[in-house]
């Protein structure tokens, strides 16, 4: 067994550096690396470039290493709901890049996969596609999209063992996967971490060789961002 | 005239047995509470989860398990979670049957746009570019017109288009309309409304042929 496990999230993060590119699972507030963004945001490094679906709200998710203008450009398919991030994208200290979410995930899949690009129809004939190569095929119109290039990954699952392999829970799943390998480094941190040969290998989502470090995170806040029920009759 | 449950309840009647359907944010999310309960439907939300169900009940909550808008829901017996790639491989891929979106205007062409207003409004496109352009069936669900009066339904978009020549289907709070080759046609009336109420909110080419129905709710 090849161990990837790391003793803390300061072991995890070692070589993180100013200027980095990172990735960051989650959606909304579900399933992001909460103890890798506090630890970004205590380390202070600056001028970074993030791919994430979302932005995170003012007070918490990535919209932390936004209040400490750690950030200086998002690629994101959606970041509403959060002031302090349009503050700087309309002031101008942000670079923003809105790219349609089914392309997000798979310019992160092309660089888990060693693909260099892919065509997506997503976009075309909007100010998306503005500058890059279409191409027809079969009498429609796609995209060339290039995969990502980044220096971490900075995923989260339910659990995970010392081989890296990981388990996701429910829809906190969403990019998670797809940005496992897609970085020089990945880095996962799980709400459960368990002894080798405790997992089910016909239930593992993403096998330990797409993860580099693994770590047993602490403390989840887990936010709900839209807290909605119904009555019981 | 409809308010926004009326048009959901029009475009429940658009769903089919067997269907997998996607329900953007806003009206098309309640259009759910209006479909038949004798056929079989299955709900799929792009932040990767298909067999949705209503929301939790109070202290049910998950964080775990949210829809696309990012509120807390349930899941229904046979429902299944997956990641973002596989999710917009249903999308792309062709294998969900029927989406229903908003939109702030829509061509008589097809075109749309609902994701920017330049200098106002910037949230991003989220998963709707990746929708308009694989999916086959695509139903906007809008008011006619916008909260300053104006037609929503045009002859060009003005706002940055979020897909060409992908509608095929509008219900509005005031009619149901098909994009046809020639403009928008109109196929039925809301309960009280008028053709002339409708050509008035209507800056495309707007197409009547014959008597034209009030809509059966």
């Amino acid at each position: 067994m090849i161990s990837k496990k790391v003793a803390n999230v300061q072991e995890a993060l070692k070589g993180v550096a100013d200027n980095m590119t990172f990735m960051f699972g989650g959606f909304g507030l579900s399933g992001i690396p909460e103890n890798s963004i506090a630890e970004l945001v205590r380390l202070g490094v600056k001028g970074l470039k993030c791919i994430s679906n979302n932005a995170g709200v003012d007070d918490f998710g990535l919209g932390l290493l936004l209040q400490g203008k750690q950030i200086d450009k998002m690629t994101s398919s959606y970041v509403g709901e959060n002031d302090e991030f349009e503050r700087q994208m309309l002031s101008g200290e942000l670079e923003v890049e809105l790219i349609p979410q089914g392309t997000l995930a798979e310019r992160c899949r092309a660089a888990q996969a060693g693909f260099p690009a892919v065509y997506t129809p997503a976009g075309y004939g909007t100010e998306v596609a503005e500058g890059k190569e279409t191409r027809e095929f079969d009498g429609k119109m796609y995209v060339l999209e290039y995969a990502f290039k980044a220096d971490f990954a900075f995923v989260k699952a339910w659990k995970g063992d010392e081989a890296g392999n990981l388990i996701f829970k429910g829809t906190a799943r969403n990019f998670n996967p797809n940005m496992c390998g897609a970085a020089k480094i990945t880095v996962a941190e799980v709400e459960e971490l368990v002894p080798v040969g405790t997992l089910d290998p016909n239930q593992i989502h993403i096998p330990g060789i797409f993860v580099k470090r693994i770590f047993q995170g602490e403390r989840y806040e887990k936010r709900i961002e839209q807290r909605t029920v119904r009555q019981r009759d | 005239m409809l308010d926004k449950n009326g048009i959901a309840k029009r475009i429940a009647k658009e769903v089919q047995d067997g269907y997998y359907v996607n329900l953007g944010i806003g009206i098309p999310t309640l259009v759910a509470n209006y479909v038949r309960d004798d056929i079989e439907v299955e709900f799929q939300s792009e932040n990767g989860v298909l067999g949705m169900g209503p929301f939790p009940f109070e202290g049910e909550e998950d964080a775990d398990i949210i829809n696309a808008g990012k509120q807390t829901i349930t899941t229904l017996p046979g429902a299944s979670f997956f990641d973002s790639a596989t999710s917009f491989s249903m999308i792309r891929g062709q294998h969900v049957d029927l989406t229903i979106l908003g939109a702030m205007e829509v061509a008589e062409n097809g075109d749309i746009a609902n994701w920017k207003i330049p200098g106002k409004m910037v949230k991003g496109m989220g998963g709707a570019m990746d929708l308009v352009a694989s999916a086959e069936n695509i139903i906007v669900a809008m008011m006619h017109t916008n909260r300053a009066g104006a037609s929503k339904l045009l002859k060009r978009c003005s706002l940055p288009l979020t897909g060409v020549g992908c509608v095929k289907k509008i219900v509005t709070n005031l009619a149901v309309l098909e994009v046809t080759a020639n403009g928008f046609k109109l196929l039925e009336r809301a309960p009280g409304v008028s053709v002339d109420d409708i050509k008035n909110a209507t800056e495309g080419t707007l197409i009547i042929e014959d008597d034209i129905p009030e809509m059966n709710l």
